[in-house]
């Protein structure tokens, strides 16, 4: 067990340092053009995974924090005349924006159990995106145009990246911190079945609103990043009716309840979507090759590349042999805290 | 003004039967299957442009090319379920059943758009600007006729499921799969053949769908967000319930329009986050019956 948490430690300072160096070594701004958006959505994919992926309610209304995050930077800089890096200060602000968007959504999202909660979140989401189209501080269609940032192109990529990697690193720490936690214990009972959580004394609505209010401020915070590095905000660009589907994309092909599958599949999917969209020869179809790709995954992956794998690599280690002697308990089983909730993420 | 309200009501109740007809489809799909089928929306544009090629190719009849149409759209339900949705399994399934179709709702959109383009089309036959004196107001002959159909599918849809055999079925499933399965109803095939109906409804409302509005591949999403939020209302699961969301809620946007047209949609989701608010199951679901 020492060695195995060894080489995990090890594993995560070669992937911070791999990180660290990629735009030292490729300077070139459409490698680091990559490297910025697919950090983007790694962090939007780790905060999908912290509400979602803990309690197993699938959120679709993701962009309305992103969405949010961006035009309340835009909005703000463009009324208080901020300029250049200054702008950088109203991160907070999008993020405290974001939590307080969540607290109303998420009292009403989640009064109704899963499937229904999906469908809420996805009319919540239409609602957003209507307002940014209607509303007459929102310029309509037209959008928003962020403050002129007058960096050279190098460092322009470059600046971007490091602090896209910043708040990736900051989420998944926040992510870790709440899965080892009694809270994250909370919301994984929530997931494994919320009437039983409740009978133990989870107070599950206010534990469910607490991890979408953390969700909904890093996903508005990141959403202004992103605004700020592309420099303009539509209404269907902020408040994209794909962004959902490519985070939940993203989550199930990596690995659904692990915060490792979520952060993989979001550098995979990510850059190969963009990749999509350079080629000529592709135009137009990746809509068809994202739904194609989502659905191989859910009918022969279910589980994604993180736990499927992580199995594959225990029978390689134990020879087939199981690792832990099955426990021979009679009836349902039950969800103790040291069992690995986390490998059987999409395993149910 | 008066005579401005008088018509939007009577707009809305017309319109309101057409979508209760594509509501009915999805809410049905999720009564028996748990599945909740984002692709409705697309499908209803599917269906559109199948009344729009059939039109404008080989001259045939909107309404008269549902005869192939309506059997076209069963087809394509059918092997969905077959080729999708039957092979999910586990206790994620309603979750995963929906992204699944949200993902196979993507494809025919991206199909859409590579075979007619982004521009906006709508069906255009001759009858489709002519209408007729009802009331005080003048009411077009599309919504009349769109309403007639509608109202008559769902007659005959209500008349399936309660008065025949198929129907008594499909109510077992609805009720307790298990042991539908334990009396010897084959679950697959009432899954398959339901999800079927609750497709191939989308034609009827592709063809009044597209004669009032112009479409393009796009459109879908306006659609299946309203839909979700009539059978969210109604009460997932509950036909009846499908039928009265949906006159209720056109009519409500209808009238709206008079005043604030850009913000009328908003007057949906705002009517579905006030009932959820005081009864999450809808106006009409069952808790007991529909746990979730």
């Amino acid at each position: 067990m020492k060695t195995q948490n060894l080489t995990k430690g090890g594993g995560i300072v070669v992937v911070l340092v791999v990180a660290v160096l990629f735009p030292q070594v490729f300077t070139n701004p459409a490698a680091t053009n990559y490297g910025v958006l697919a950090l983007i959505f790694a962090t939007a994919a780790v905060a999908w995974h912290i509400f979602s992926g803990n309690t197993g309610y699938i959120s679709l209304g993701q962009a309305v924090f992103f969405g949010s995050g961006a035009y309340t930077m835009g909005i703000a800089a463009r009324d208080w005349h901020m300029q250049a890096t200054a702008v950088f200060e109203l991160l907070p602000l999008s993020a405290a924006v974001g939590a307080l968007i969540a607290v109303p959504f998420g009292l009403i999202a989640l009064r109704v159990r899963r499937h229904t909660f999906i469908v809420v979140t996805i009319a919540i989401f239409f609602i957003f995106q209507l307002m940014a189209f209607n509303f007459w501080f929102t310029s309509g269609s037209n959008g928003l145009n962020s403050p002129f940032l007058s960096w050279a192109p190098v460092p322009y990529n470059q600046n971007f990246y490091y602090i896209a990697l910043a708040c990736t690193v900051g989420t998944v720490v926040v992510a870790w911190l709440v899965g080892r936690s009694r809270f994250g214990l909370q919301l994984r009972a929530i997931r494994d079945d919320e009437d039983r959580a409740r009978g133990l004394g989870v107070k599950a609505a206010q534990v469910k609103l607490a991890a979408f209010v953390i969700s909904g401020a890093i996903t508005a915070l990141i959403g202004a990043v992103w605004f700020y590095y592309l420099n303009q905000v539509q209404p269907q660009t902020g408040f994209n009716p794909l962004f959902d589907l490519t985070l939940v994309l993203m989550v199930f092909l990596g690995g659904y309840g692990s915060i490792s599958g979520s952060l993989l599949g979001a550098l995979i999917i990510e850059p190969l979507y963009l990749w999509i969209n350079t080629q000529p020869k592709l135009n137009g179809y990746n809509e068809i090759m994202l739904g194609g790709v989502f659905l191989l995954v859910v009918l022969f992956m279910p589980r994604g590349i993180v736990p499927t794998g992580s199995e594959y690599l225990t029978k390689l280690r134990t020879r087939g042999r199981p690792a832990v002697s099955p426990s021979t308990t009679i009836g349902p089983a039950s969800s103790s805290p040291s069992a690995p909730s986390v490998s059987s993420g999409g395993a149910r | 003004m008066a005579g401005e309200i008088t018509r939007q009501i009577v707009n809305g109740i017309l319109i309101g039967g057409v979508y209760a007809l594509m509501a009915v489809g999805l809410t049905l799909i999720f009564g028996v299957l748990d599945i909740i089928n984002i692709a409705q929306g697309v499908l209803v544009i599917l269906g559109a442009y199948l009344s729009y090629s059939l039109f404008n190719k080989a001259h045939i009849d909107p309404f008269l090319g549902l005869v192939i149409t309506i059997p076209a759209m069963f087809i394509i339900g059918v092997v969905i379920h077959w080729a999708f949705i039957s092979r999910l399994r586990g206790g994620e399934r309603t979750s995963m059943t929906l992204l699944v179709t949200y993902a196979v709702g993507l494809i025919i959109e991206g199909i859409l758009y590579k075979i007619y383009g982004a521009s906006n089309v709508s069906l255009q036959p001759r009858y489709v600007n002519s209408s007729v004196h009802i009331l005080g107001v003048y009411v077009g002959w599309v919504y009349i006729w769109g309403f007639i159909l509608a109202v008559a599918l769902v007659v005959i849809l209500y008349a399936l499921l309660y008065r025949t055999r198929f129907g008594r079925s499909v109510r077992a499933v609805m009720q307790d799969e298990t042991a539908a399965r334990l009396v010897g109803i084959s679950v697959n095939k009432v899954a398959a053949i339901t999800f079927g109906i609750g497709v191939a409804v989308t034609a009827v409302g592709g063809v009044v769908f597209g004669e009032t509005n112009a479409f393009n591949a796009n459109s879908g999403y306006d659609l299946i967000s309203r839909l979700l939020s009539i059978i969210i209302l109604g009460g997932m699961g509950s036909v009846g319930g499908a039928l009265a969301a949906s006159v209720f809620m056109l009519t409500l946007e209808s009238v709206v329009t008079i005043w604030q047209p850009n913000w009328a949609v908003v007057v949906y989701y705002a009517a579905l986050v006030i009932v959820l608010l005081y009864r999450p199951t809808g106006l009409f679901g069952q808790k007991a019956v529909r746990a979730q």
